[in-house]
């Protein structure tokens, strides 16, 4: 078996006094979907964060396509690198957040081409291109113009992934992506994402949709308390869960 | 139509009706007599200022475009920008310290505004023009040649301005969302391009409309200069009035000349929140 895509090894987070993740460890494969469920606190957001050091982890470490995230080793030791070299780092992991996080000031447009253009120093026309093509994937190439908040969440949701996409990143993260989505309107972006997923583009997804995980999965992975649980192909985890607090979950969200 | 046409008809929204009944608003007498009643006695006050022969307009006309007076009027305005644009760049370095990481800038910070927000301007004015009894010489200079009257207004002003505005922006940056800047930095921007392109703009829609209030407060607050000697505009009128003793007429100079600036500023403002509003639902 090759490198995985991310490697995650026994890492350790805590806010204050409260032990958030006690030790996760998780590998992703290349062009596989990984789908992360857990209840509400069990640290799935905090392990999402840390993949793109947002969150700085305690112990242990984390790679990216053969890359330690926000560290270089040395030796026995671990420093932390420049803010410039983990900006640059980023730039290979999209991240969707559960509540968008759109630039209400630009056009859906300019939301899309401002980290092509500043942080990777490409042509604004071509990125200008680049974007209208992503729009169009995510069926929203006549809004180019439009301000987020003349937006539907669904559609600000697709646009928040076309956002993501025009890094061309190697890894995707998606925390809660329809949570705070009306229920008509998870469907379309489980659509854009189940997309993604068939043309083999390495994600990891934290969701309550069961349904979806069942469908577009590989690996399950079930987090309580700041560990994973048990992980597997979606027919064991869902269907056959081993674990007393899997089956506990899975029979409150199903 | 009167009310007794809507008793003929047999219910409202009748099918039979070939129209729907038209509406008829409440009869608001009130606010007709109320209103009445506040034009009436502005038209009175209008009238007895035109009509009074002691503010002597005719003086007003005769000063009002004066060498003097404009002299005046342009130190007041290039000290109100001057003073703006100083207070509101330390205020912002200031802003930055306070919600920095750093435990000393942050204490720094906040020791500064709390000062400077609890001296009165006039005594802070008065304390930087007798500085020299504290500090004979500068830079081996004699203090009073290095600081002229105009230059402890500036000092002074600054000082005062720069702990309000850097509230002001504290303010404006603390009302953008945390999500705003965690989206940046998740796509690779860099520290300035974040503060710059994200927040920045975001965090004016908020600091404008104080701005504003703040920067036609100083426009008035300049007259304070005129106790240290500092030709302003209120000061250049009484420079006028000490000599002819046509106090009221001369005082009408300088309101109408702040007025008329007030006016210009306050119209700017509306065009530079539109500006900042792009994107959000209120300014559409
Ligand atoms: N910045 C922070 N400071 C302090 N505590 C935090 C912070 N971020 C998260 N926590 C705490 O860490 C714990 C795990 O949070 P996390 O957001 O990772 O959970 P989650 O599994 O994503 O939950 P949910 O399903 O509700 O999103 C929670 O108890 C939360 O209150
Ligand atoms: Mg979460």
């Amino acid at each position: 078996m090759s490198a995985p895509m991310v490697d995650v090894r026994s890492v350790h987070k805590s806010f204050g006094a409260l032990e958030v993740l006690k030790g996760v460890d998780l590998q992703v494969r290349a062009g596989e979907v990984t789908v992360v469920l857990g209840p509400s606190g069990s640290g799935k957001s905090t392990l999402l964060r840390t993949i793109n050091h947002l969150e700085k982890v305690d112990q242990g470490w984390i790679s990216v396509d053969g890359a330690l995230v926000g560290y270089r080793r040395s030796g026995d030791k671990l420093y932390e690198l420049r803010e410039r070299e983990i900006l640059k780092q980023r730039t290979r992991i999209g991240f969707v957040f559960q509540n968008f996080n759109l630039f209400p000031h630009l056009t859906v447009l300019e939301n899309i081409v401002e980290a092509p253009v500043s942080a990777l120093k490409r042509p604004r026309k071509e990125a200008t291109e680049a974007a209208r093509g992503l729009l169009d994937r995510v069926g929203l190439a006549d809004k180019a113009g439009a301000y987020p908040k003349q937006l539907s969440g669904g559609q600000q949701q697709r646009v928040a992934i076309a956002r993501a996409l025009a890094l061309e990143p190697r890894l995707l993260l998606f925390d809660e992506p329809t949570s705070a989505l009306d229920p008509e309107l998870v469907g379309e972006v489980l659509d854009v994402i189940k997309d993604l997923a068939h043309q083999g583009t390495t994600m990891i997804v934290v969701t309550h949709e069961i349904g979806f995980a069942r469908e577009v999965a590989d690996t399950v992975v079930f987090m309580d308390d700041g560990r994973v649980v048990e992980q597997g192909s979606p027919g064991d985890v869902l269907d056959a869960p081993r674990h007393e607090r899997t089956r506990a979950f899975l029979s409150k969200v199903l | 139509m009167s009310s007794h046409t809507l008793t003929e008809v047999a219910a409202p929204g009748d099918p039979r009706d070939a129209e729907p009944p038209r509406i008829v608003p409440r009869r608001r007498f009130g606010q007709w007599t109320a209103a009445g009643l506040v034009l009436v006695l502005l038209g009175l006050a209008v009238n007895s200022v035109a009509r009074n022969e002691a503010f002597r307009w005719d003086v007003v006309g005769d000063y009002f475009t004066s060498a003097a007076v404009l002299r005046g009027l342009g130190l007041t305005l290039w000290l109100t920008a001057l003073v703006m644009a100083l207070g509101f760049a330390l205020g912002a370095l200031l802003a930055a310290g306070r919600l920095s990481a750093n435990p000393v800038l942050r204490g720094v910070s906040w020791g500064y505004v709390w000062l400077f927000r609890s001296m009165p301007i006039l005594v802070q004015l008065l304390f930087w023009f007798n500085i020299g009894a504290l500090y004979p010489t500068l830079f081996g200079v004699k203090t009073v040649n290095l600081l002229g009257p105009v230059t402890v207004a500036i000092i002074g002003l600054t000082l005062h301005e720069a702990a309000y505005a850097a509230e002001v922006v504290r303010g404006g940056i603390l009302s953008v969302d945390r999500g705003q800047v965690e989206a940046a930095q998740a796509l690779g921007l860099s520290r300035w391009r974040r503060w710059w392109r994200i927040v920045l703009p975001q965090a004016m829609r908020s600091i404008v409309p104080p701005a504003g209030n703040m920067l036609i407060g100083t426009l008035k607050g300049t007259s304070i200069v005129s106790v240290i000697a500092v030709q302003d505009l209120l000061y250049s009128v009484q420079l006028v009035y000490h000599r002819t003793y046509q106090v009221i007429p001369l005082l009408m100079v300088a309101t109408v000349w702040y007025v008329i600036v007030t006016s210009v500023l306050s119209v700017g403002q509306y065009y530079v929140e539109r500006h900042y509003g792009r994107g959000s639902e209120l300014a559409r």
